[in-house]
């Protein structure tokens, strides 16, 4: 072969393509953009390929990590890494305190009623339940749960948003709503998980909540998950609450305006006492602050019907923006409910995470809601009863114990009983041993016969850590008499004497 | 073309067996011959107790009509059921007829209340039409296929882009002049009174402009039970969906919406039965958390059972599935640990993973080597910046996803586990008691040892009919959670009747309880899931998601075709989901059926035929046929599916898109429906 075929073959392949390229929709276009820009401006063309060629290397350059700090590794050497890693087992070994929580737990057998017997054959007078009214051995209402369950099964298998929502569910939203005299309600399906997604629904990155340091732990969950900017005031301080809510708005001020909150609790499920309604209502209005009031613990319990502080303290709950509370408790229904205006509760059916992930109540639990509900707003006797039996329980403990006093609010049906501290120090009682030494107590009530229950928490990954104080939970039940309630008051009264004297 | 329950099976000549409500051998098949005859026996059994009121049968399916549709136009009945002729033998002996001995009747159609109870029955649970609908949910052995994503012409994903592009300029305009002329209805959108807005304008958009267009076919008000029919609560709107009012009557639909899978949403019958008696005894609450005083003996009693039936050694209780996951994870890693969560999971796996403060990366969903170079990355680098080893990493999958109707692939998790020592959390929420053979989830379907599965979540909303969620792992680390996990320390306990359902219901799914009811609901879950797939790909539409998942996602792409088909379904009384955006990516809107062993071959055809109508005026049938379906070859050998395009490509067949008739469909579904669906 010689050289003018291979010039020939080249210039033959050149045609071709040429030919091909001409072929190619918009060649054309190309070639007297090409042109014509070369004429005028050959620098122009030059960096035009420059900056293709630039484009074309870029695009084909191996694809690096954003990630810094990473060590790049061989696979053999990746290899041996994943032999060299030994992880820690998934759950570790319990602590002594853990232990002893599992080890001690009471199992009913049986109804819980005011009188329960325990998986130990004996029976003992229950003052560990949240059956208050001692609704759970009320024939009627088990009747209506009956029919409930004649007509809908136990279980509606699916979430509300699809084909979830039944006529009783929307019933006993209805019920909350006029019984709490709010626009509207929505019904979640664990009280516990309610407020934890009612805050996240509405507070989202850059927003401002200020809550109380005493929350509960499913409004702390809720305020962490939200991520937004949190300022704690100190336990039921109003002073310190103004404090907060003025040195928040005077750091705001320049910013654009994000939605701000107050949290706190009706009655707190870690000390028992009241809030100060009528002082939040006014600061929050003062300071432009919405309000989100936890009464999982004050719900069917405080005020003349049990419609909760709001009642209790003659506020008008249409001033809270959100009243969240439990139907799990004393209406010994199951599931939480949030109450507001018809915005927020429509809001929480498209975003709240409970609501719209999560499979919807059983009916049987929302009929037994209604009726409970309806029997406290006919039955305000009931609920005086249940105070006159506070009363009662209060005049065992509080004032005649020396070692213990009662941190709840008067007509807190749940009494959270905390070593005093002046006690405390004399023995040099760490945390731990005081959940000890109160467990003592437990077991002591319950070898004469009474149920007392210890205030059970739990330590949270979230900033600042809560140390709530270690405490003894009586609840007070109705269905017992006077008596009764006061001889078990004797009882537990004693039974702190005996622990915390023999200690030391 | 609806049809009623009662008279459904006799249109059928296959299930003659069952047509006759009077047929002695009762409308079930059950295999064990020896059953005791007890108390709930008598709830499949289809023999009448009374025979002392003769009564028309003319009137005894009014009255079985009269129920189901009470406020509907009653279909035409169908002339089998109406003429049941009452035949006596002593008449029919006409040789020696004698006038003293009262009549020996073989046949009595039930009477008015028999036939209301049986209408009732059947509403919430459907007699097997024939003993062939049966099938065993097992993973057939080998490596576990990936499913095939079947894709749409270009031309349907590209009207859906401009669908949504359409519908986000018409929000646009709308909001541009409503801002301006109806600014009560954007009070919530902006700030006021020194109040910042409730809601973001710009998060809200999608709920306003294009979720609420098709408001009506979510949050739909039902009433009575959720079985294999549900009644809907008819409503209207005069707003443009905002609000909706009640219009006072209901429409008695097929259920295919609820996660009902082994049909155990009844209101009578042993669960029920026994959730009665547990509430006379018990009363309705527990009143109290577990840790304190609310444990009673029967969630001891559920906790263990529970614990056997998943296989593991201990379980806990908890009263919501979504508390159970977003409770969970805080008890097992914290700060220095990996979660490596699969990129579809749960919205409750997701809060619970954020809550626990460890960190989490994702993987494509289902995709092993992906989550295999996710496990060598974290293990070599470490943690980010300190590059300390990872404390511990635990993988999160779903046994089933509710959205894709996939599998998780066990098999290879499980190789992966061994190979770098991660802990594996399995969320069967939709998988147990709905895959297996022996309903215990995805380790039964794969024929897997439990004990390789660190721990094992679910919920007991499902499949059981019952609320809740479980987590089941070995004693001691039960032991420790039941210290370390919020949900025992401050969660309400579980109700006596929730537990007792789910009690019941897992007693009848391991034999205990009615012996042989549990396998067959088993079954029938497994090949009604087959075969309304089989009968979907056949009919040309593309369908997610493995084989035996009662599942079943079909592509509906452009958004206006969610209401569509959710309207035409429900004119033809079938209720079913619809999901789109952002429940699922943008281009991918579906509608989901959730098959349900209550579930009958007629319901499903009833299903079939009605999609294929659909389908026909939708343009639904879009399927290229390589997720199978197509028409069978003359070959017997059908390759397994990861042969399939190499075996394709050897015999040199195209591939067919399937487009069957309605009557092939249903002809030859359900000897097809046992061997794969490829």
């Amino acid at each position: 072969m010689d050289i003018q075929e291979t010039q020939r073959l080249l210039s033959e392949h050149l045609h071709e393509l040429a030919d091909l390229f001409h072929r190619l929709p918009g060649s054309a276009i190309f070639l007297r953009y090409v042109k014509s820009s070369y004429q005028n401006d050959p620098i122009r063309s030059a960096v035009e390929l420059f900056l293709f060629l630039f484009a074309v290397r870029y695009l084909l350059a191996p694809k690096y990590s954003t990630k810094p700090g990473v060590v790049q590794l061989s696979e053999d050497e990746v290899d041996d890494l994943v032999d060299e890693w030994t992880p820690e087992p998934l759950v570790g070994k319990p602590t002594p305190l853990e232990a002893m929580e599992v080890d001690k737990r009471t199992v009913i057998v049986g109804p819980v009623g005011p009188k329960s017997k325990l998986s130990n054959g004996r029976t003992v007078t229950n003052l560990g339940s949240y059956n208050y009214y001692n609704f759970n051995t009320n024939e009627s209402l088990k009747e209506k749960a009956i029919q409930t369950l004649r007509n809908y099964g136990v279980g509606p298998c699916g979430p509300r948003g699809f084909y979830g929502t039944q006529d009783v569910h929307m019933k006993t939203e209805a019920d909350v709503a006029s019984f709490l005299g709010t626009a509207s309600c929505i019904i979640y399906a664990q009280a516990f998980s309610t407020i934890s997604s009612v805050i996240p629904a509405f507070s989202k990155r850059g927003d401002i909540i200020v809550a109380d340091k005493g929350v509960s732990f499913a409004i702390r969950k809720g305020i962490q998950i939200s991520r937004s900017i949190v300022r704690w005031y100190e336990h039921n301080d109003m002073e310190d609450l103004e404090r907060v809510l003025a040195k928040v708005t005077k750091e705001q001020a320049r910013k654009p305006l994000t939605r701000r909150f107050i949290i706190t609790e009706g009655l707190f499920e870690s000390y028992g006492d009241m809030v100060d309604l009528p002082k939040i209502i006014e600061l929050k209005l003062k300071y432009k602050f919405r309000l989100i009031l936890d009464e999982t613990w004050s719900f069917g319990v405080l005020g003349r019907t049990g419609r909760g502080v709001t009642e209790h303290q003659n506020v008008d709950a249409a001033e809270v923006d959100m009243i969240v509370g439990s139907l799990a408790g004393p209406l010994i229904a199951g599931g939480g409910f949030c109450a507001g205006s018809e915005e927020i509760v429509h809001h929480q059916r498209i975003s709240a995470a409970a609501y719209t992930f999560s499979a919807a109540l059983p009916a049987l639990l929302s009929t037994t809601a209604s009726a409970t509900i309806n029997l406290l707003q006919n039955g305000p006797e009931t609920v005086a009863q249940l105070r006159e039996h506070t009363k009662a329980m209060w005049a065992q403990l509080d004032p005649r114990s020396d070692w213990v006093y009662c941190t709840s609010a008067p007509e807190n049906p749940m009494m959270i009983l905390v070593l005093k501290p002046e006690a405390v120090a004399a023995k040099k009682l760490s945390l731990d041993d005081q959940q000890f030494l109160l467990q003592d107590i437990v077991d002591e009530c319950l070898a004469n016969g009474v149920l007392i229950s210890r205030l059970k928490t739990l330590q949270d990954n979230f900033e600042p850590k809560q140390i709530v104080p270690p405490a003894l939970k009586v609840c007070v039940t109705i269905g017992l008499t006077r008596k009764e309630i006061e001889k078990a008051g004797t009882t537990i009264r004693h039974a702190i004497t005996k622990v915390l004297s023999k200690r030391k | 073309m609806p049809r009623r329950a009662a008279s459904s099976s006799a249109n059928d000549p296959s299930n003659a067996p069952s047509s006759s409500p009077a047929s002695a051998k009762g409308g079930i098949a059950i295999k064990a011959p020896a059953v005791i005859p007890n108390r709930l026996s008598q709830f499949f059994s289809t023999s009448p107790k009374s025979k002392a009121e003769p009564q028309t049968a003319q009137a005894a399916v009014q009255s079985a009509s009269g129920i189901l549709n009470s406020s509907t136009a009653t279909p035409p009945i169908s002339s089998a059921s109406l003429s049941l002729p009452t035949i006596s033998l002593s008449t029919a002996t006409a040789g020696n007829p004698n006038m003293d001995e009262p009549p020996t009747t073989l046949f009595q159609p039930p009477s008015p209340e028999e036939a209301r109870r049986l209408a009732k029955q059947h509403a919430q649970f459907g007699p097997i039409g024939h003993h062939s609908h049966r099938y065993t949910s097992r993973h057939p052995g080998g490596p576990f296929p990936e499913p095939v994503m079947d894709e749409p012409p270009y031309y349907y994903l590209l009207t859906t882009y401009i669908s949504y592009l359409i519908l986000i300029a018409f929000g646009h305009v709308r909001d541009f002049f409503g801002k301006r002329f109806r600014e009560e209805n954007y009070r919530h959108l902006k700030p006021q009174n020194g109040y910042g807005a409730l809601n973001s304008d710009f998060d809200n958009f999608y709920v306003r402009r294009l979720k609420l267009r098709i408001n009506d076919c979510f949050e739909r008000p039902v009433t009575g039970v959720p079985g294999r029919y549900i009644t809907l609560i008819d409503r209207a709107t005069d707003d443009h969906n905002k609000h909706f009012y009640l219009t006072g009557t209901t429409t008695d639909t097929l259920n295919l919406s609820s996660y009902n899978y082994l049909g155990f949403a009844q209101s009578e019958g042993p669960c029920a039965d026994i959730s009665e008696e547990t509430i006379r005894k018990y009363g309705i609450t527990s009143a109290s958390t577990r840790a304190e005083v609310g444990s009673q003996d029967l969630h001891v009693e559920v906790e263990d059972l529970v614990a056997k039936f998943v296989g593991k050694e201990a379980s806990m209780v908890f009263s919501m599935g979504f508390g159970t996951n977003a409770n969970i994870f805080p008890a097992l890693v914290n700060k220095g640990c990996l979660i490596i969560s699969d990129e579809l999971n749960h919205a409750s796996i997701r809060f619970g993973a954020r809550l626990s403060g460890a960190s989490i990366a994702m993987f494509k969903h289902n995709d092993m080597r992906d989550l295999e170079a996710k496990l060598r990355e974290a293990i070599s680098q470490g943690q980010p910046r300190t590059h300390r080893p990872w404390k511990k990493i635990l993988v999160v999958v779903e046994g089933l996803y509710s959205m894709e109707g996939s599998m998780c692939n066990l098999p290879g998790l499980i190789m992966l586990k061994r190979r770098y020592k991660f802990h594996l959390f399995i969320d069967e929420a939709h998988s147990v008691g709905a895959v297996g053979p022996r309903g215990r989830g995805v380790c039964d379907y794969f024929g897997i040892d439990t004990n390789e599965v660190d721990i094992l979540m679910g919920t007991l909303t499902k499949s059981f009919g019952a609320n809740g969620g479980y987590v089941a792992a070995d004693k001691e680390m039960i032991d420790k959670l039941r210290a370390t996990n919020s949900g025992v320390v401050y969660g309400e306990a579980p109700a006596p009747a929730v537990l007792a359902q789910i009690m019941s219901a897992l007693r009848i799914i391991n034999g205990e309880l009615v012996p042989g009811q549990g396998e067959e609901r088993l079954q029938r879950l497994a090949f009604n899931s087959r075969y309304l797939r089989l009968g979907l790909k056949r009919l040309g539409f593309i369908v997610y998601g493995h084989d035996d998942s009662p599942i079943i996602p079909v592509l509906l792409f452009n958004p206006a075709k969610m209401p569509a088909f959710s309207h035409e379904m429900l004119k033809r009384k079938i209720s079913v989901v619809v999901v789109g955006y952002p429940a699922t990516p943008l281009v991918s809107s579906r509608a989901r059926f959730c098959v349900s062993a209550s579930h009958t071959k007629e319901d499903l055809d009833r299903i079939l035929t009605a999609c294929d109508e659909i389908g026909n005026v939708l343009q639904l049938k879009f399927s290229t046929g390589i997720a199978g379906g197509a028409l069978p070859t003359s070959e017997d050998a059908t390759p397994p599916p990861e042969m399939e395009k190499e075996w394709r490509r050897k015999r040199n067949t195209k591939i067919v898109p399937p487009r069957w008739q309605i009557e092939d469909v249903i002809r030859r579904g359900v000897q097809d429906v046992k061997s794969p669906l490829y």
